[in-house]
């Protein structure tokens, strides 16, 4: 049976030895959250905000342990500031994975709003960022994204898309 | 009720001084934007010092994965009250983390100096009530410059994490930080022993 996609990330992360994994959680990366921390090879830990993790994963790679920051697109949108002045001026590849909310049967008005920013947001910080959509496509672009960012010292961004994970649906609005 | 210290008001660059005197072991030192990091670069460059140049905010969560990366390494944050009020959460993050290598030095002035001194809104705050609130109980503030070296002391000697707040006057930095980001960057990792490198550095 294949792996599922979190199962994929969890080996190509551990393959690229990234180790601390700075979050602010999201439904979608349940799975994966939960398999972080029942590895030990992997120091997961949540953050009060998406910033402090960019901060703590730039620390770190400086000092020499790589990391990852696990977010939601609303955390993204929070992030346009210090991604410009700490690892695009620096230099530093901080990695993010971010579960795409907002699209593709999104029921909460705020997360499709929000979702509007991310694409334009990183393109203005001209940052590597790339889509998976599909499980077959899904070790090559993490594996490639991640060595990348390593080798050119340069951030960079995976968007896990509801066509991966099947995202966070409701199938009707709900009515109190 | 005002927050009830005692603190002498002390210039920050005396304070920079006094720290990196310290600092005999190559500890980290992580500079928060602005006036905080001018005075750590003038107080003289070491190779184990990072001046945030942005980002405002993140001198403590920088600190806090050095310090994670290199458990028998000292890393101190130096941040400005500022700075900290907009990213106070990571107060929580480090009690719950509880980096035993990790020592966080706060700058307050109750001012953005750099912007031309217009008041913070935290007049009635407290930092070290805030930071003992969130769960590390190693905080105090610093009474005088004998007593800032004593607290500096018992950072490098135990345990922390600690917290050491210092109140300031309102003299300007000495001179500022040389802005060439990669290059800060690129000493720095070479400080840290993460980089080695034929090119001189």
């Amino acid at each position: 049976m294949d792996r599922p996609w979190w199962r994929i990330a969890v080996d190509v992360l551990k393959a690229n030895e990234v180790h601390l994994i700075p979050y602010v959680p999201d439904n979608v990366l349940k799975p994966l959250i939960a398999a972080l921390h029942e590895d030990p090879f992997f120091h997961a830990f949540t953050v009060a905000r998406e910033e402090e993790a960019v901060g703590i994963v730039a620390g770190a790679w400086m000092a020499g342990t790589k990391g990852l920051v696990l977010m939601q697109t609303s955390g993204f949108a929070t992030l346009a500031n210090v991604l410009a002045s700490l690892p695009c001026a620096f230099q530093i590849p901080v990695l993010m994975m971010i579960s795409e909310r907002g699209t593709m049967g999104e029921f909460n008005l705020g997360q499709a709003a929000v979702w509007r920013t991310m694409r334009p947001t990183l393109e203005a910080l001209a940052m590597e960022h790339h889509v998976v959509t599909r499980l077959d496509e899904c070790e090559f672009i993490f594996d490639r994204t991640i060595r990348q960012a390593h080798l050119t010292q340069m951030p960079a961004a995976i968007i896990l898309s509801p066509l991966l994970t099947g995202g966070k649906a409701v199938t009707r609005q709900v009515v109190a | 009720m005002i927050a009830a210290h005692n603190a002498k008001r002390m210039y920050r660059f005396d304070l920079m001084q006094r720290l990196v005197a310290r600092l005999e072991h190559e500890e980290a030192v992580i500079g928060g934007i602005g006036n905080t990091n001018f005075d750590l670069w003038s107080a003289g460059h070491r190779p184990q010092n990072f001046y945030m140049l942005g980002s405002m905010g993140l001198a403590v969560p920088i600190a806090l994965g050095v310090a994670l990366a290199q458990p028998n390494r000292k890393v101190f944050a130096v941040e400005g009250d500022g700075s900290l009020l907009m990213q106070l959460g990571c107060l929580a993050t480090v009690a719950t983390l509880g980096p035993k290598n990790l020592a966080i030095l706060v700058m307050d002035n109750g001012v953005y100096q750099i912007t031309g001194g217009q008041q913070t809104p935290a007049a009635r705050a407290d930092f070290v009530a805030i930071a003992q609130g969130c769960g590390l109980s190693h905080a105090a503030w610093a009474a005088d410059e004998t007593d800032f070296e004593r607290q500096v002391g018992h950072c490098l000697e135990t345990d922390g994490p600690h917290v050491i707040a210092v109140k300031l006057d309102d003299q300007p930095p000495v001179s500022q930080t040389e802005r060439d980001p990669p290059q800060i960057r690129d000493r720095f990792m070479r400080g840290m022993g993460a980089k080695r490198s034929k090119l001189p550095g």
